[in-house]
């Protein structure tokens, strides 16, 4: 089949996917014990207050009159009134993701470089003393949660060392003298757009340890991956041709195994990805970067339900796009799978 | 002519899990320049081990030669570290293997994966890597048109495949090719276009070559020498007319007759017993268990290479006793 | 169809029996594989031992009283020494005694979500796969949805919205992580129905039902099994995580997740109180995970490192 038919079939089953999230997460928020239009209308609140709340929250009516409601307020943009801020949760949303997009980028390229690179490596000096120890630190990697590898990282790095800061996006002397403009959101980028030097020396400084943090895992995943990859194809018959033909080892290494192992990591990118929004929803929370992690943490500890709602729908949206992306760019990278 | 290639009593070992394989006992072989030799046997006597030990191509630790040597045109392979044999590959000897669609690199391209042995081998522009790229594969009967560069191996069909597989190997003027098993995974159609494309490579290139393959038919009909193997040693050697009509070693003559041949529908003739063990082989001439006309001494001493006609070797006691009671023999 | 004799599902049960016979001395054979893997046999220790850790919890722990929760408010903040090993945290228990206790909810809460998971994923997976026809395109799209969530945020989401709890935290672990499973036991199902014993077992009369309980789901166990124990590691951190959020147990629960979130607001002071819990996932994690590992590569050999 051809690419556009590939593209056109997964395109079709993403807005079936989407269109079944918006229910599971419709039919999750109704098994709440509490009743959010008491939450949203505050405590010691009375009858019609609560009433209006109800309203407002589409909590009247019959069950599918909800549903519907609920959908078409998310084609025109309409996620939900948030119980705690009582303004629009989609807004709020779009506020902070650049922040989280910045962290997560950052993260899951530093992963795929390092991850590719350390699996390559591993897999051209297989049993030697670097392949046992880069496996240690890949399985150290993904055994690690989080929260804590950044909190240990704080504790290392600021109290210890004093090397690095312990949290936030930009030292205060920065923050009050020198700024940074919004453009896109992302700090580092704003600093890049508008030539601000000094915060964008300053926010690199901010993004190590949260990064670092947050990378652990996928690192430890990819450079799994792209050992066993490696290795898989470092014993195919092409390989056997490549050396019959008097290539050398290291051009058969890191440019051809290394090619035919793209593939099989690009595979697992769609749980580092998974693991990296789920991650950075405590890194925000650990070094207080203001992104949609902060937020929704807010809201959970909150019982903010539209928001929970609202956020878990834009993360899965945000996941199931990305995926078909992450897919989409398999099939160019092997012709065999769309174009057999 | 003089000899090309030359493996003398070349003996080698494989470290296995369940022990020592002796895949090899005394190979002694030799390829003239400009001629096709046939290397033939059933699976698992050697043949692609033999292939691939000329090349250095087995793996380090577990592999090893024992004894012997392979000397090409007089240049000791087996001496020359992995470095020198770089410039072995791909440039001086050759080899394809059977299945060529495993053989190329599903995600480059012909183009790039040809230029990529050019450029390996010699300083070359892309511009220049690419001239040499079409040459190959004109020189293959292939069309070198942009499109078959731009192409993935799963988009040709096997016959082409193999042809790409072959302008790989001789893109950079290697003097022997190493075919093994090249037709075995074509259509009987397109064998015969394989091997007249080596025909071709022997007659317009002066390009030698040794021939590995089970079918004793094919080899009949492509090649000028003959080397026929059995559980790693070459029993018997000669021109390739020569060996088919007078076979003397036990285990030849027992090939031919399978061929089925003749347009009765008859029995099909079987050498009974099956290929032994190489981790324990029979003591003395390997094929002594299935031989019928095994002597007392071929139990316990293996037979060599000895000449019995003009450039006709056969390494068999009874061969050799035969001829021994009418005329004198040549030993190694 | 008509139902067979029970005289020839006896023959085919048989027949499994000695197909498995020569595998039972593969087994042991594969038994000698895993110990020769250090890291994984060294990781099967551990765990044992944990697991006798979290038995004889009070026997092991220095302060068991603590370990449940008593308060010794004269200790407070004591760093890690002779009196307590792992030192003290802000309420003056002793770290090691909670990291002991914690040590049952940290094996509990898996092995309830791995029974969970396989009571539902299995069957249902084993079923859409042998069946096929619509039944498994309901499945396979329904595993669709589910699996659009990154896991996590679904577990998140849905204790938010249930309460929290422990008892919560283990049913949506079991929603999210069920249609892994489905979709693993599918492809097996898929790819047994195919073969020689079971179109065998069909032509013969045998009831699709009995088909998928003795031979379908018994075949497909040994990969769930190996997936398993990998997933082990990934649900011991999810219940850590979801607990150090403050969706999981309510104090003065000795969960490890809950102590690193108690301990956060004195990490500079206090770092043991972070430390060590982490510490004691990281090394139960990491058992698991050798494990598996090991599993994984006695069963399929192809993926040897």
């Amino acid at each position: 089949m051809s690419l556009r038919l590939y593209l056109v079939r997964r395109v079709g089953l993403l807005v079936f996917v989407l269109f079944g999230v918006s229910v599971l997460t419709f039919v999750m928020a109704r098994v709440v014990p509490a009743d959010p239009a008491v939450l949203y209308a505050g405590a010691g609140a009375r009858g019609p207050a609560i009433e209006q709340a109800r309203k407002i929250l589409r909590l009247d009516g019959p069950l599918y009159e909800q549903y519907l409601g609920y959908v078409s307020g998310l084609a025109h943009g309409d996620w939900g009134t948030s119980l705690r801020t009582h303004r629009a949760v989609l807004p709020d949303i779009l506020t902070f993701l650049p922040v989280t997009l910045e962290l997560v980028f950052s993260a899951l390229l530093l992963g795929l470089l390092a991850g590719v690179a350390l699996g390559a490596l591993t897999a051209d000096r297989k049993g030697r003393a670097i392949d046992f120890v880069m496996r240690i630190f890949a399985v150290g990697g993904v055994s690690l949660p989080a929260f804590f590898v950044a909190l240990v990282f704080q504790v290392l790095f600021f109290r210890a060392l004093n090397v690095l800061p312990a949290a936030g996006m930009f030292s205060v002397d920065v923050a009050q003298n020198y700024p940074v403009s919004h453009v896109t959101g992302a700090p580092l980028l704003d600093a890049l757009i508008t030539g601000n030097l000094t915060a964008l020396s300053d926010h690199l400084r901010y993004m190590v340890l949260p990064v670092l943090a947050l990378a652990a895992y996928p690192t430890g995943v990819v450079m799994r991956m792209s050992r066993s990859a490696m290795l898989e194809s470092l014993g195919q018959d092409y390989i056997r041709m490549a050396r019959a033909m008097g290539v050398p080892r290291r051009t058969i290494i890191y440019r051809f195994a290394l090619k035919n192992s793209l593939g099989p990591v690009l595979t697992v990118v769609g749980l580092m990805l998974a693991y990296a929004i789920i991650g950075a929803f405590f890194i925000e929370l650990i070094f207080a970067w203001p992104g949609i992690g902060t937020y929704g943490t807010m809201s959970i500890l909150s019982l903010d339900y539209p928001a929970i709602m609202a956020v878990t729908l834009f993360v899965a949206v945000i996941y199931v796009v990305v995926n078909l992306l992450v897919d989409l760019a398999i099939a160019w990278l092997d012709p065999r799978i769309v174009l057999s | 002519m003089s000899d090309l290639l030359e493996i003398r009593d070349v003996s080698l070992e494989f470290r296995s899990l369940r022990g020592v394989v002796k895949a090899l006992d005394g190979v002694t072989l030799s390829v003239r320049e400009g001629e096709i030799l046939g290397l033939v046997g059933e699976s698992g006597c050697g043949k692609t081990v033999t292939g691939l030990a000329v090349l250095g191509l087995l793996p380090k630790p577990q592999a090893r030669v024992t004894r012997g040597q392979i000397a090409f045109r007089g240049d000791d392979l087996l001496a020359k570290t992995d470095e020198e044999m770089l410039h072995v590959r791909g440039k001086v000897i050759s080899m394809v293997f059977q299945d060529p669609l495993a053989s190329l690199n599903p995600v480059f391209t012909i183009g790039e994966q040809i230029g990529c042995v050019v450029a390996t081998h010699q300083r070359a522009s892309k511009k220049e890597a690419r001239q040499a790229t079409r040459r190959a594969l004109a020189a293959v009967g292939l069309p070198a048109t942009d499109s078959l560069l731009g192409s993935y191996p799963h988009q040709l069909s096997g016959g082409m495949r193999q042809r790409a597989c072959m302008a790989m190997a001789i893109s950079c003027g290697a003097s022997l090719l190493i075919a093994d098993e090249p037709t075995t995974a074509l259509d009987v159609t397109i064998q015969a276009q394989i091997l007249r494309l080596l025909f071709d490579l022997r007659d317009e290139l002066g390009m030698a070559q040794i021939l590995i393959t089970h079918n004793v038919g094919v080899a009949a009909q492509t090649t000028d020498r003959v080397a026929v193997m059995y559980a790693g040693t070459v029993v018997e050697q000669g021109p390739t007319q020569d060996v088919m009509k007078r076979p003397h070693h036990p285990y030849t003559v027992a090939l031919y007759e399978c061929l089925p041949h003749g347009k009765k529908a008859g029995e099909l003739i079987t050498i009974p017993g099956s290929v032994p063990d190489l981790i324990d082989p029979p003591a003395g001439c390997r094929f002594h268990p299935r031989c019928t006309k095994a002597l007392e001494i071929c139990s316990s001493s293996k037979p060599l290479p000895t000449q019995i006609a003009p450039d006709h070797w056969v390494a068999c006691h009874l061969a050799v006793q035969q001829l021994d009671s009418c005329g004198s023999a040549v030993s190694l | 169809m008509s139902t067979a004799s029970p005289a020839a599902s006896r023959f085919l049960l048989d027949d499994w029996r000695v197909r498995h016979q020569s595998s039972l001395e593969e087994s042991r054979h594969s038994v000698r594989i895993f110990f020769r893997d250090r890291l994984a046999a060294v990781g099967l220790i551990y765990i044992a031992l944990m697991i006798a850790v979290a038995i004889f919890a009070p026997v092991v722990a220095p302060y068991p009283g603590q370990g449940r929760g008593a308060t010794d408010l004269r200790a407070r903040f004591d760093s890690p020494g002779a009196q307590h090993v792992f030192g003290t945290d802000n309420l003056g228990r002793d770290v090691l005694s909670r990291v002991v206790y914690g040590t049952r909810i940290a094996l509990v809460m898996p092995a309830i979500v791995a029974l969970g998971v396989v009571l539902i994923g299995v069957p249902l997976g084993g079923i859409a796969g042998y069946y096929g026809g619509w039944l498994d395109e309901v499945v396979m799209r329904v595993t669709d949805i589910f699996l659009a969530f990154p896991g996590l945020i679904l577990a998140m989401a849905l204790v938010a919205f249930l309460g929290p709890g422990l008892r919560n935290i283990a049913i949506a672990l079991v929603v999210t992580w069920w249609p892994w499973y489905a979709r693993l036991v599918r492809g097996m199902a898929i790819s047994l129905r195919e073969r020689p014993f079971v179109k065998a077992a069909r032509t013969m009369g045998v009831r699709d039902s009995r088909i998928v309980l003795r031979h379908i789901l018994p075949n497909s166990l040994g990969p769930v099994i190996v997936q398993m124990t990998l997933d082990v590691g990934a649900v011991i951190l999810e219940v850590a995580a979801l607990s150090f959020i403050g969706l999981g147990a309510a104090p003065p629960t000795p969960d490890w997740g809950l102590m690193i979130s108690e301990g956060r607001l004195y990490v500079f002071e206090a770092w043991w109180m972070v430390v060590f819990p982490g510490l004691a996932i990281f090394a139960l994690v990491l058992a698991f995970n050798f494990v598996g590992d090991g599993l994984r590569d006695v069963l399929d050999p192809r993926s040897r490192r």
